[in-house]
């Protein structure tokens, strides 16, 4: 397609959009199925963008802290918190560092045992929380002499539990995209199934066409510009609804949890926009397809 | 199987042409030269391949065997713009003349000025005498379907030759009309024929085709046992 075959499809031409007669069948098919497919793709949108949100966070705020762990008989107990607490303090990459206090402790275990927890009874071991600067420290060496001055504490820098977290909110996020493939897809499919209906509907206005010397171009054009309109109108429609939507699910919440932050923030809004845009662009091509297709069958 | 050459360039040729169907040969060894502003009948019986012969004359068929030449230009060499480009020059009727249903008869006749790109506003007047010229101008916000069959022969040809193309094929274009509208056609076609336009004409009607060369000088062709011939003086 050369560029003023590309000028006169977006900019039309009143006379050659004429030469298609209306085919409501066909024209119905293309804008539900934009239309549902859109509505589809904002869900899968925020899906993606949703699960996006909390990788991030889920990697940026463990990936932010670590705990060391001491386990030692009850004398030496404070002896080897305050060695910890001073080598972590002199550890490059570490922001602050905290001893957890009896009471926070038996808040943590307040769950499993309950409220009457006797901490001086139990060998409870002792939790220092350490965050990190933004560049981190190096996690194998602090376990080294961790090891070497403090025999009985354990460096958990989080990743064990963490990896699996972030690996599955990337997975649902890869998820959505691919959905949104597949509807692109779905959409790719349907579009050209009733392209081939209209081009085959009108086999006749191609031949009558074709015998007054229509280029195989204006024909093709005259079919993908008004599937492109249908496709960009149905997916606008769609899109909207989608939106609508999402608007309506309850707001973010911790209570919720994930499924209340299925949605858009800030800027993130604008992007269901390229929806319709992308589905414009996935009817051209389809029907450009399906066209030339036939063209060449009829030749 | 030749004819000899008429004077000036011709605008088309067909040199040892022939056509098969599905293994059978409609048609050979025909080589034939047309030249500008001549007037060609084609008859011949029904199944003999007039309408083949004349879809190879603009490219709607490809000749099994042979070439054809239209306007100095091998019709195996365009590809289907260069075609549809070569169409613009030549104006073809149809004896079931095909039009689009949904729009208005001045629409369907500005056609070929649409899909050329030209701007129809532009050519407004010469489109009113066109209808007017094939007796139409009463038609013409008629759809296509509300027409009769004259009117539908007649818009044909308005439509063939809106963009003053230098051939005219018409396919038995008096095959579906009383006497009286195949001589108003005939009519048309002679006027046309005197302006410059090389015209090749089907038709079966014999009676026609005498009454066309006490008009005009006219040579006619005839297809017979697969072999396309120059019909006699009895006709």
């Amino acid at each position: 397609m050369s560029g003023k075959d590309v000028k006169a499809l977006i900019l039309g031409d009143a006379q050659a959009d004429r030469v298609v007669p209306p085919t409501g069948f066909t024209a119905r098919l293309t804008l539900f199925a934009s239309g549902a497919m859109a509505f589809l793709a904002v869900f899968a949108l925020a899906l993606s963008m949703a699960s996006g949100r909390l990788a991030t966070r889920w990697a940026d705020e463990l990936a932010r802290s670590a705990t060391v762990r001491i386990s030692a008989p009850a004398d030496q107990m404070a002896a080897q918190t305050e060695v910890a607490l001073r080598l972590l303090r002199q550890t490059p990459g570490v922001a602050s560092v905290r001893a957890f206090t009896d009471a926070e402790q038996a808040a943590l275990l307040l769950p499993w045992f309950g409220p009457d927890l006797p901490l001086d009874d139990l060998p409870v071991p002792r939790l220092i929380e350490v965050i990190e600067t933004a560049e981190g420290f190096d996690a194998a060496g602090l376990r080294l002499r961790l090891q070497a001055e403090v025999p009985g504490a354990v460096l958990d820098d989080h990743t064990r539990w963490r990896r699996p977290l972030v690996v599955a909110a990337d997975r649902l996020r890869l998820l959505g995209w691919i959905s949104i493939a597949l509807i692109g897809g779905a959409m790719a499919a349907m579009i050209t199934l009733a392209a081939n209906a209209a081009l085959a509907a009108n086999r006749q206005v191609i031949e009558v066409l074709r015998l007054v010397g229509a280029r195989d171009a204006y024909i093709a054009r005259a079919f993908v510009r008004r599937f492109t309109i249908r496709g960009l109108f149905g997916a606008t429609v769609g899109m909207g609804c989608g939106v609508l939507g999402i608007l309506f699910l309850p707001q973010v919440s911790d209570e919720g949890g994930f499924l209340t932050g299925l949605g858009f923030t800030g800027l993130g809004w604008l992007w269901p926009l390229v929806i319709p845009l992308l589905a414009a662009v996935v009817a051209f091509f389809a029907t450009g397809f399906a066209a030339h297709r036939t063209l060449r069958s009829l030749a | 199987m030749t004819f000899g050459k008429e004077k000036g360039a011709d605008v088309i040729e067909l040199e040892q042409v022939g056509y098969s169907y599905s293994g059978a040969e409609l048609f050979g060894d025909v080589s034939l030269q047309l030249a500008p502003g001549s007037f060609h009948f084609l008859t011949g019986p029904s199944g003999a391949g007039k309408t083949t012969f004349l879809r190879l004359l603009y490219g709607a068929l490809r000749p099994t065997t042979g070439r054809v030449r239209v306007f100095d230009t091998d019709l195996a060499g365009l590809d289907r713009d260069g075609l549809a480009l070569m169409r613009r020059r030549i104006g073809v009727v149809h004896q079931d003349c095909q039009f689009l249903d949904h729009l208005p008869l001045a629409d369907n006749l500005a056609l070929p000025l649409t899909v050329s790109g030209r701007d129809v506003t532009a050519e407004a007047a010469n489109l009113k005498e066109l209808i007017n010229w094939v007796g139409l101008t009463h038609r013409a916000d008629a759809r296509p379907p509300e027409l009769s069959g004259g009117e539908r022969q007649r818009a044909a040809l308005a439509r063939a030759i809106i963009m003053s193309p230098d051939v005219i094929i018409a396919d038995e274009p008096t095959g579906n009309v009383d006497w009286d509208m195949s001589q108003r056609l005939l009519q048309l076609l002679v006027e046309l024929n005197r302006m410059g336009k090389t015209v090749v004409m089907a038709s079966h009607d014999l009676a026609l085709i005498r009454a066309a060369k006490t008009q005009v000088q006219t040579r006619v062709l005839r297809i017979s046992n697969r072999r396309l011939q120059t019909a006699g003086a009895d006709l």
